[in-house]
């Protein structure tokens, strides 16, 4: 069965837990907020201001800002780029992530 | 201490730990001017850096990414504990010798390498009323720089009498209906995802677009166990038979290409050409494809489409380089080949402002390869310009021949860039209904109003009436398609910031900085 880990060898350091919208995922070290995301088989964690609509990661390099996420409490992060942090709280973050500031 | 002062004044400090500091030697003093700093460190950046230094420069590199490497050299992080990294490269060894290089060079206190650092500025600096052109070239360049993740990023001010500007490229995207459903992905960015963190977005997943990077991600994602239904290339590849002289000057891109196209045939996956995904169907996530026939200009033909299933899409159309730290310096551009904007260079690897030199996607979209080549010749050039002593003239044969290679690999990526430069008619697969601007959620027929009823003829001017291009990205993912749609080829990249500056950075500026 070829998969990633195959094609590169070797062996990961243990293991950590983040959780996404309460659920306990598997991170590994070095993985980005998306990578672990993707890993666990998430697409999206973002819902558009306008339609709603959900979005993940796109570009993958940081240019496209579409995997907006919230980690920790702190919207906007982008999950492309942010390391992963042992017991990191990921979010679906809503819209702009500032709901807490509407008038 | 990190090598550079942080901009903030001293006790406001965020309350956040700050990001580790890099272990630089000797770091130079926050006022002191390096000789050179290298924004990138992608092959270009790489090349340049330890070619610099090796002359006897002292050089300063700030790079967005958190590992050396550039998009191309992506890998993964130690903790990933790749035993083959370069499983997923083509031309690994040219990175592993130079990023030995640049950690022998660290060590030394010659290079002072700052990860997860994104220049967002540079302005001229050293003498009152220097700046750029002939006129009044500027003596020294100070760099503004975000360090680290929010909550925690810091703001870093570094000042150099040199400056290379090694910021690679962007993947273009030509919009279709669907395109925002999770699970497309563009095509590099597929690529970086399995490069870094080892993932996949699917189990059965089509690469579309057009270019050769197409050929490099689907053979990778099949190595990674993926199914790959289809390549779906907008191109024709018969349009390189025009020119074969260029390609029999180049056997490594033949190898190379070679190489994949064994690769697709090992895996079974389907070469399609004059094709295009002109629809991804789903609801919460991509499940089909629609592909269509293209005439010679891109039009999708009547009565070709056909469904394909799959579970992710990666997507793109090449590369567009990245420049809005050089245009905001003033620095002349001319359109490539492949319809994007470039830097104008000349056999230096200078750009039309003094003391700014850049190498790699800058200067045109030409791989890898050239990246290394034009960062070593750039190097040489400013070793020679900062030392101002004809001693640091390189010698020997290596110039020469670095020169004789950069020309016919141009001369590849020039040929690779016309065989593969977007036909007009793509926009007939853009309904009316389909998102263009993915930011702010302007759909096609909005920024045809614009076009058709109001009078837009440019991408700025769509923006103000439809705020097409004025979301978070700055018009990176929509630029070539408001500009088509506008009827104009697209414009330079403007963007004052490269990347979003929390306030408090702005606030705690120098008053001298301007």
């Amino acid at each position: 069965m070829r998969s990633p880990r195959s094609l590169v060898g070797g062996t990961p350091a243990a293991a950590y837990e983040i959780t996404f919208d309460g659920r306990d995922l598997t991170a590994l070290p070095g993985q980005s907020v998306a990578a672990v995301l993707w890993g666990a088989g998430i697409l999206a964690w973002r819902t558009t201001r306008e339609g709603g609509a959900p979005r993940g990661a796109f570009c993958g390099i940081g240019s496209c800002y579409d995997c907006l996420v919230t980690v920790n409490g702190s919207p906007n992060q982008r999950a492309c780029l942010v390391p992963a942090r042992p017991g990191d709280t990921v979010t679906t973050q809503e819209g702009t992530g500032h709901a807490d500031l509407a008038v | 201490m990190p090598a550079a002062a942080p901009a903030a004044a001293a006790g406001r400090a965020p309350a956040a730990a700050a990001a580790p500091a890099p272990a630089a030697a000797r770091a130079p003093d926050s006022d002191a001017a390096v000789d050179l700093a290298v924004v990138g460190a992608g092959p270009a950046g790489l090349a340049a850096a330890v070619t610099a230094a090796g002359l006897g420069l002292r050089v300063i590199v700030l790079d967005a990414g958190d590992r050396p490497g550039g998009q191309f050299y992506r890998h993964p992080a130690p903790g990933l504990g790749a035993a083959r990294p370069g499983a997923l490269h083509h031309g690994w060894d040219a990175f592993a010798t130079r990023e030995a290089a640049l950690r022998a060079h660290e060590s030394a206190g010659r290079i002072t390498y700052l990860p997860r650092h994104h220049v967002w500025t540079v302005v001229p600096g050293g003498e009152p009323g220097a700046g750029p052109g002939p006129a009044a070239p500027a003596t020294e360049w100070i760099l503004h720089a975000v360090a680290g993740h929010a909550p925690e990023e810091r703001a870093v001010r570094v000042t150099a009498r040199a400056v290379l500007l090694a910021t690679g490229a962007y993947e273009r995207q030509l919009p279709f209906p669907g395109w925002t459903l999770p699970g497309v992905v563009g095509a590099g960015g597929a690529q970086a995802m399995l490069k870094s963190g080892l993932v996949l977005p699917g189990k059965r997943v089509v690469v579309a677009g057009s270019g050769p990077l197409l050929l490099a991600v689907a053979g990778s994602l099949a190595a990674a166990g993926a199914a790959v239904p289809a390549v779906v290339e907008a191109a024709s590849y018969t349009a390189y038979a025009g020119r074969l002289p260029v390609l029999l000057r180049n056997p490594g891109k033949l190898a190379e290409a070679a190489v994949h196209g064994g690769a697709l045939a090992r895996h079974h996956v389907r070469l399609l050409t004059r094709h295009a995904v002109t629809e991804a169907h789903g609801t919460d996530r991509v499940e089909a494809v629609t592909v269509a026939r293209l005439d010679r200009d891109w039009r999708p033909l009547p009565g070709t489409a056909r469904r394909i299933p799959c579970d992710a899409l990666a997507v793109g159309h090449g590369l567009v380089p990245q420049l809005e730290l050089a245009t905001g310096l003033g620095c002349a551009t001319r359109r490539s080949s492949d319809g994007t904007v470039a830097l104008v260079l000349d056999a230096e690897q200078r750009t039309s402002v003094p003391g700014l030199w850049s190498a790699g996607e800058t200067g045109g979209i030409g791989g890898a390869q050239l990246a290394l080549i034009e960062g070593e010749l750039a190097a040489h050039s400013i070793a020679g310009a900062v030392h101002g002593a004809p001693g640091h003239a390189p010698r020997g044969r290596r110039v020469p021949r670095l020169t004789r290679d950069r020309a016919r690999l141009r001369a590849f990526a020039d040929a690779m860039a016309a065989a593969h430069r977007p036909g007009e008619g793509w926009t007939g697969w853009l309904r009316d209904d389909a998102v263009v601007c993915r930011c702010e959620e302007v759909p096609a027929g909005r920024i045809r109003e614009a076009a058709e009823d109001l009078g837009a003829r440019d991408a700025r001017t769509v923006k103000l009436l439809t705020r097409a291009g004025m979301g978070w990205c700055q018009g990176r993912m929509c630029g070539p398609a408001v500009s088509a749609l506008a009827g104009e080829e697209p414009a330079a990249d403007r963007r004052p910031l490269s990347c979003p500056v929390p306030l408090r950075h702005l606030a705690e500026l120098h008053t001298g900085d301007r």
